[in-house]
């Protein structure tokens, strides 16, 4: 089965050395894809902007020291940080996003919502394949699903979890899975 | 334009519920019968939307049937019930202008003894006898119409309406309104590209069908209407198929027996055409539904005959991906019963 057109296509963080500024969001370990792509590259880091999910506050690591460092206690958190320097954002500054597939799910649509397109945004996956769905009947979203079928969390339909995916909504689409057998659900199938 | 004088032309029918729709033997000769030939693959079958037969469904660029009133009924409970069924992102409220312009000289033109256009400047007169409609409002300015200008006028005239802005090389659906959609989801696909949202179709990717339609479109000439024909199938006559409310219709699949197939089993054809806009170089991409039953399709022995080929030697994916898994078979049968093996005529048209 030939990978669905609508699925994103994630790729390697690369920072432009032409970038007026790096707005960088990361979320927990993802901050090593980070270091690997921005480590020596002073003229890089003097102009980075980096917002970490991190637990704790370990600080950057030392391969990212003159980066503006922000270390936030959640996906949820470290995305309204992001979303308000990007709101300050100058012309010019490229975006870049390190994490899970849910996390790069949910902070591209802002991204996007905000008119990034293109070259403007890089990202890199690294872990959990888990996704973001939205639940095509009720519209609830749901973070983290990691497998399919799965039973919406707001209104209870079991959902088979298509490829099918909106980068505007940042989310793949639920859609029941047993309308014409209620209650035959295949076995669950990870991501 | 007689039949403006019946007030018994418009049906009164449902869609839901009890499902009192039906065709006349004039809305049945008039179908817009999707094969022209004993088989059916994939195609760009693009055509110029030229006027087609007189009655015709393809007679007029737009068309309005004996469906109309009934149909634009429940298009208002539809939106009453999910207002995400009309979305338009800001930029395309030229756009949105455009289409109305659109629909609105298109059915003044061709049924004049239903709606009127009186136009002074930007000051537009609008009137819809059908629906009781008259409004005085100024072309340009949202604030002197009920509603946006894609919705107002959509409100009004049968069909779905995408209108896609053109940017990039590519063809975005930034705006729409679908309630008789066979089985997408607009909230899902607005903000796609053309490739994007026809992601789910099987084959017609590997086959390069979307690449090949997209160029096509891109290149679309004001004043040079195309359209295509679309089908699959559904059961009960019910238009709003929608992904949203799947869990409630979809086991409507399960009730097909062999006793009811001529009355359950609906052919669901879409007429698609597509114009492109003079203001905003968008494109408005219409998707009209046409229903009828199988006990109607066996009054035309050619369709009859037909469609039993076609459906019997569907191939299983592409059955699959039209939902007609669950009931293929009976349905099959039953029309073998109206197929004796004569040869059909090429095209289209009864015989």
């Amino acid at each position: 089965m030939p990978e669905i057109k609508s699925r994103p296509k994630w790729g390697k963080l690369d920072p432009a050395k032409q970038a007026s500024a790096h707005l960088v969001c990361a979320e927990r370990g993802a901050i090593d894809a980070v270091a690997r792509a921005f480590a020596g590259r002073p003229e890089v880091i003097g102009k980075t902007i980096l917002v970490h999910v991190a637990e704790g506050d370990a600080g950057a690591p030392a391969s990212l020291a003159g980066v503006a460092y922000h270390p936030l206690p959640s996906r949820a958190t470290a995305l309204t940080a992001f979303r308000a320097h990007l709101g300050r954002a100058k012309m010019g500054t490229q975006l870049h996003l390190a994490g899970s597939e849910a996390f790069l799910n949910e902070a591209s649509a802002l991204a996007h919502g905000c008119g990034v397109v293109g070259d403007g945004l890089t990202t890199e996956l690294c872990g959990d394949p888990a996704r973001r769905v939205q639940c095509v009947h009720c519209k609830g979203m749901m973070d983290d699903v990691s497998a399919s079928p799965v039973a919406c969390r707001h209104c209870g339909v079991n959902l088979m979890v298509r490829d099918h995916y909106s980068r505007r909504l940042g989310a793949f689409m639920g859609v029941c899975v047993d309308a014409e057998a209620p209650g035959d659900l295949p076995a669950a199938a990870s991501f | 334009m007689s039949l403006a004088l019946d007030p018994g032309f418009f049906r009164q029918e449902t869609f839901r519920d009890d499902f009192t729709f039906a065709n006349s033997q004039e809305a049945i000769r008039r179908f817009p019968f999707p094969f022209d030939r004993d088989q059916y693959m994939y195609a760009v079958n693009i055509e110029q939307h030229m006027p087609g037969p007189e009655k015709h469904a393809t007679h007029f660029p737009i068309d309005i049937d004996e469906h109309y009133v009934a149909e634009m009924a429940d298009r208002e409970r539809v939106l009453a019930e999910d207002p995400l069924r009309c979305q338009s992102l800001p930029h395309m409220i030229t756009a949105e202008w455009d289409l109305l312009e659109l629909l609105m000289t298109s059915m003044a033109r061709d049924y004049p003894a239903w709606f009127a256009l009186g136009r002074e400047g930007d000051r537009w007169h609008w009137i819809n006898r059908p629906m009781g409609i008259e409004e005085h409002f100024t072309f340009g300015d949202v604030a002197t119409l009920p509603y946006g200008p894609m919705e107002y006028i959509t409100r009004q005239c049968q069909g779905d309406f995408c209108l896609l802005d053109q940017r990039g090389d590519n063809l975005w659906l930034d705006s729409g309104i679908v309630t008789s959609q066979a089985d997408w989801s607009l909230d899902f696909d607005l903000g796609m590209n053309f490739i994007e949202w026809h992601a789910p179709v099987p084959r017609a990717h590997d086959m390069g069908v979307f690449e090949r339609a997209l160029k096509f479109l891109l290149n679309l000439q004001l004043g040079r209407p195309i359209r295509r024909l679309n089908w699959t199938m559904t059961i009960n006559p019910r238009l709003d198929t929608s992904p949203e409310n799947y869990h409630r219709w979809g086991i409507d699949r399960t009730t097909v027996t062999p006793d009811n197939v001529g009355d359950k089993v609906h052919l669901r054809v879409e007429l698609q055409a597509l114009w492109r806009l003079p203001r905003s170089n968008a494109i408005v991409f219409s998707i009209r539904c046409y229903l009828i039953k199988m006990r109607e399709v066996a009054t035309v022995p050619k369709w009859a005959r037909r469609l039993h080929r076609v459906l019997r030697d569907l191939p299983d994916d592409l059955a699959d991906y039209k939902g007609l898994t669950n009931y293929r078979g009976m349905t099959v049968d039953w029309l073998s019963r109206h197929d004796d093996g004569a040869p059909t005529s090429p095209g289209f048209y009864p015989d």
